[in-house]
C-alpha cells in the first residue's frame, strides 16, 4: 500500500475523479434514526406500569377535551333554571349519580350550572394552559440556556442576571399582579406563567451546555470548521433535549396547578370554565358548609389526577435520561 | 521525511489564560485597581513542522503541550506570536483562508469516550466535516475513511452509536473523522493513552500507516517517551510553557542534554531488572505558572544548578557547540556566541565560580 503514496497523496483521488453513484439519502436516514430513537425511548417509557397508567389518564383527558361538546350534556355557563325573582338561586340539585331524580349527572351548582358539563369543559382549559405554558417555558428556557451556556462571558452574564431577577419573584403573587394588571383572561394567565417559569429550565440547560461545550466532541467540530449555529444545533441541542422534555412534562403539571390556584383566588377568566374557577365558585357559595361536596370534589380529583400523571410521566422519563435514578 | 518543505511554522507562540476572579474583580480591574493574573500555559514556543514529518511534544502534565497542540489547530487564539501555514500568517488570514486551514488541520483527542458525540451515529460523525466544507461524494468518502481506519465492513458501523463501540473502535472512528477531509497535518493529543494496552499497538500501527500513506505531518503530544521514540522523527521537550530541548528523536533519547530531559528519560522504566542505572529523581513540583520565576524555569528542581546565571537570565533555546539538538540551558556554550553573563550586568566572577563548580570543562 505504501507505493500508492508516490502516485497520489490522497486515498480519495479516485472518488473525486470518478464521482460515486451511491449516496445515502440524508433525509431518509435522519428520519429513520429519529424513528428508531423515539421507538426505543417509547419502549423504555411504557415499560413501567405507573407511566403507562399516567399516559392512559392523560390520553383520556385529551379525548375528553377534544370531544367536549359531544360529551357535555349542557352548556357549562348556561343557567339551568331561574329563581323566583330571577335572581341568583342559592339552591343546588343533587347528582343523579347518587340516585336523585334529575337530569344532572353530577348535580348543579348554586348558580344553576351543570357540574358535569363544567367539568368536561374545564378539561379544555387545564390542558390548554398546561400544554401551551409547558411548550413555551421549555422552548424559551432551552434556547436561552443553550445561548448562555455556549457563548458564555457577557452574554451568559446578561441572560443569567435576567434569570436571577426572575428567581427573585415569587411565582403566585407575581402571576396575580400580572393578571390583575393585564386583565383576567386565560391567555394572560398563560403568558404570566411563561414569563416566570422559563427561568428554571434556562438554568439547568445552561449548566448542561456549559459542560457540553468543553467536551472534546465539540472541540472536534470546531477543528473541522463548524460554526456556532452548527455546534449549538447538532452537538448541544440533541444532548440537552431529554432534559428539555423532562422540564416540559413537569411544566405541564406546574402550569395546571398554578392556573387552578390563580382561579381559586378569584383572578381566573370569568368567561371560561376551568377546574380552578369551579373550586372558587364552590368556596364563594360555601358549598363545604352546606355539605354540597359534589360541587368541589370532582374538579379537585381531576386536578390531582392530571398533575400526578404529569409528574409520573416526567419522573419515568427522568429515569431514562438519568439511569442513576433507577 | 519525504521533503524538507516547511508546512507549518510556529513563531514565538504564547497563550496566557486569564485567571477568573468573578465579575466583581473584573469590574474593579476595569476601574484600574488591581491587575489580572494570567496562567502562562504556553510562553514563547517556536518550531517548524515539515511536510511528511512527525514531531513529538513531550513533557509532564501542565507543561502546556496540549495548549500548544490546540493552538496549532486554532482552538485557541494565541495571546502573542503567530502560526504560519503555507506562507500565510494565520492572524492576518482572511475567512476563506481560515476555512482552507480548517480543512487541512485536524486533531485527534485523548479520550475516545468524550470525543464522539453520544447522539450521533458513526456515519454522521465522520461525515460532519464533509458537510461543513460542502465536499461531494459523502458516502464514498466516509466509507473509504472507515475502511482505512480498519473498521470493516464499513457499512456495518454506519448506524452504530458510540456507546455500542469499544474504546479502540471509537478511537478509529475519531481517526477516520480526522482523515476524511484529507488534511495536511494532524495534531494527535495522547492518541492511545486512554486505550487498553492490548489495543494500543493496533491504533499505533494505524497512525503509522496514516503518516505514510497520506504523506501527513503529525504532531504527537504525549508524556510517553517510548511511544514518541517509536512514532516521531523529531522531538521537542516542554517545561512550563517553553521548549527546553528540541532535535532529532534518536539524538534526544540517546544523548539528552538538558537536565530536565535527562531526568524524564531516566524515569522511563527499562524492562530488565538486571539493568542498574543511576536514577536522577526529580525533586519538587512544577513551578508557579501564574507568577513565573525569573531566569530559568527549571532552576529549583535542577540537579546542575550553577548559580546566579540560572536565577537571572532566561536561557534561550539555541544551537549549542557540542551537539545536534537545540537546548535551552546555560550549561552549554552557544554556537551563535550568545553570552548569558553579559545580561547579568557584568559580574564575570559569579560566572566563573558557577562554572568552576560544574564538570563541563569544554565550556571554557
Amino acid at each position: 500500500m505504501a507505493q500508492e503514496e508516490q502516485s497520489s497523496r490522497s486515498i480519495y483521488t479516485d472518488i473525486d475523479d470518478a464521482g460515486s453513484d451511491e449516496e445515502i439519502n440524508k433525509w431518509q436516514r435522519t428520519f429513520r434514526l429519529w424513528r428508531e430513537t423515539l421507538k426505543e425511548h417509547w419502549g423504555l417509557l411504557t415499560d413501567e406500569l405507573s407511566v403507562k397508567l399516567s399516559m392512559l389518564v392523560v390520553a383520556g383527558f385529551m379525548l375528553i377535551a377534544i370531544f367536549a361538546p359531544f360529551i357535555a350534556t349542557h352548556q357549562p355557563l348556561q343557567r339551568q333554571y331561574q329563581g323566583e325573582a330571577g335572581i341568583i338561586i342559592e339552591d343546588w340539585v343533587e347528582p343523579s349519580l347518587l340516585g336523585a331524580d334529575t337530569e344532572y349527572l353530577l348535580g348543579t351548582t348554586a348558580e344553576g350550572f351543570d357540574i358535569f358539563s363544567q367539568l368536561i369543559y374545564g378539561t379544555r382549559a387545564a390542558l390548554l394552559v398546561g400544554l401551551v405554558a409547558a411548550i413555551f417555558t421549555a422552548g424559551i428556557g432551552t434556547l436561552v440556556g443553550l445561548v448562555a451556556g455556549y457563548y458564555g462571558g457577557k452574554v451568559d452574564d446578561a441572560l443569567m442576571r435576567i434569570v436571577d431577577f426572575l428567581y427573585g419573584m415569587p411565582l403566585l403573587p407575581t402571576v396575580i399582579v400580572l393578571v390583575a394588571v393585564l386583565g383576567p383572561d386565560l391567555w394572560n394567565i398563560i403568558l404570566a406563567l411563561i414569563v416566570l417559569q422559563w427561568r428554571s429550565t434556562a438554568r439547568v440547560i445552561r449548566s448542561q451546555s456549559l459542560s457540553l461545550r468543553e467536551r472534546p466532541f465539540v472541540k472536534a467540530a470546531e477543528v473541522a470548521g463548524a460554526g456556532d449555529w452548527h455546534i449549538i444545533s447538532r452537538h448541544l441541542a440533541p444532548n440537552v433535549l431529554p432534559m428539555t422534555f423532562l422540564y416540559g412534562s413537569f411544566g405541564i403539571a406546574w402550569a395546571i396547578l398554578a392556573e387552578a390556584g390563580i382561579s381559586f383566588i378569584g383572578l381566573g377568566d370569568p368567561n371560561t370554565v376551568s377546574w380552578g374557577t369551579m373550586l372558587q365558585a364552590s368556596r364563594a357559595y360555601s358549598a363545604l358548609s352546606f355539605g354540597a361536596w359534589w360541587w368541589f370534589v370532582p374538579p379537585g380529583i381531576c386536578i390531582g389526577l392530571l398533575v400526578i400523571s404529569g409528574f409520573l410521566i416526567g419522573r419515568g422519563y427522568e429515569e431514562i435520561t438519568n439511569p442513576k435514578l433507577q | 521525511m519525504s521533503a524538507n518543505n516547511v508546512l507549518l511554522e510556529v513563531d514565538d507562540l504564547k497563550k496566557h489564560f486569564k485567571v477568573n476572579q468573578g465579575w466583581i474583580a473584573s469590574l474593579m480591574e476595569s476601574f484600574g485597581s488591581g491587575e489580572p493574573d494570567y496562567v502562562h500555559a504556553v510562553d514563547g514556543v517556536s518550531f517548524e513542522l515539515r511536510e511528511g514529518e512527525t514531531l513529538g511534544l513531550a513533557g509532564e502534565s501542565g507543561c502546556g503541550k496540549t495548549t500548544t497542540g490546540m493552538s496549532l489547530v486554532k482552538l485557541h487564539e494565541p495571546t502573542a506570536g503567530d502560526i504560519i501555514y503555507d506562507d500565510k500568517r494565520l492572524s492576518e488570514a482572511s475567512d476563506a483562508e481560515i476555512k482552507q486551514f480548517r480543512q487541512n488541520a485536524q486533531m485527534i483527542f485523548q479520550d475516545p469516550f468524550e470525543s464522539l458525540n453520544p447522539r450521533m451515529t458513526v456515519y454522521d460523525t465522520v461525515a460532519e466535516p464533509l458537510r461543513i466544507h460542502d465536499i461531494p461524494n459523502e458516502t464514498a468518502r466516509v466509507q473509504r475513511a472507515l475502511e482505512f481506519a480498519e473498521l470493516l465492513p464499513a457499512e456495518h458501523y454506519f448506524d452504530q452509536y458510540p456507546h455500542e463501540l469499544s474504546g479502540g473502535q471509537r478511537q478509529r472512528v475519531a481517526i477516520a473523522r480526522a482523515l476524511v477531509l484529507d488534511p495536511d497535518f494532524i495534531v494527535a493529543d495522547e492518541p492511545v493513552s486512554m486505550l487498553d494496552v492490548s489495543l494500543r499497538a493496533g491504533v499505533l500501527s494505524l497512525l503509522d500507516r496514516m503518516t505514510e500513506e497520506f504523506g501527513l505531518s503529525v504532531v504527537y503530544i504525549s508524556h510517553d517517551l517510548s511511544l514518541l521514540r517509536h512514532m516521531c522523527d523529531r522531538l521537542a521537550i516542554m517545561y512550563m510553557g517553553k521548549i527546553v530541548e528540541k532535535g532529532p528523536t534518536d539524538q534526544i533519547i540517546e544523548n539528552p542534554q538538558h537536565p530536565y530531559t535527562q531526568s524524564l528519560i531516566n524515569a522511563v522504566p527499562v524492562p530488565d531488572p538486571a539493568v542498574g542505572r543511576e536514577r536522577v529523581e526529580l525533586q519538587g513540583e512544577v513551578g508557579d505558572v501564574i507568577d513565573i520565576p525569573s531566569g530559568c524555569r527549571f532552576k529549583n528542581r535542577c540537579s546542575e544548578y550553577i548559580g546566579d546565571v540560572c536565577d537571572q537570565v532566561v536561557p534561550p533555546l539555541e544551537q549549542k557547540t557540542e551537539f545536534e539538538q537545540d537546548v535551552a540551558c546555560h550549561l552549554y556554550e552557544s554556537a551563535e556566541g550568545y553570552d548569558p553573563y553579559e545580561e547579568m550586568g557584568g559580574s564575570p566572577s559569579a560566572a566563573e565560580t558557577g562554572e568552576g563548580a560544574e564538570s563541563t570543562p569544554a565550556d571554557d
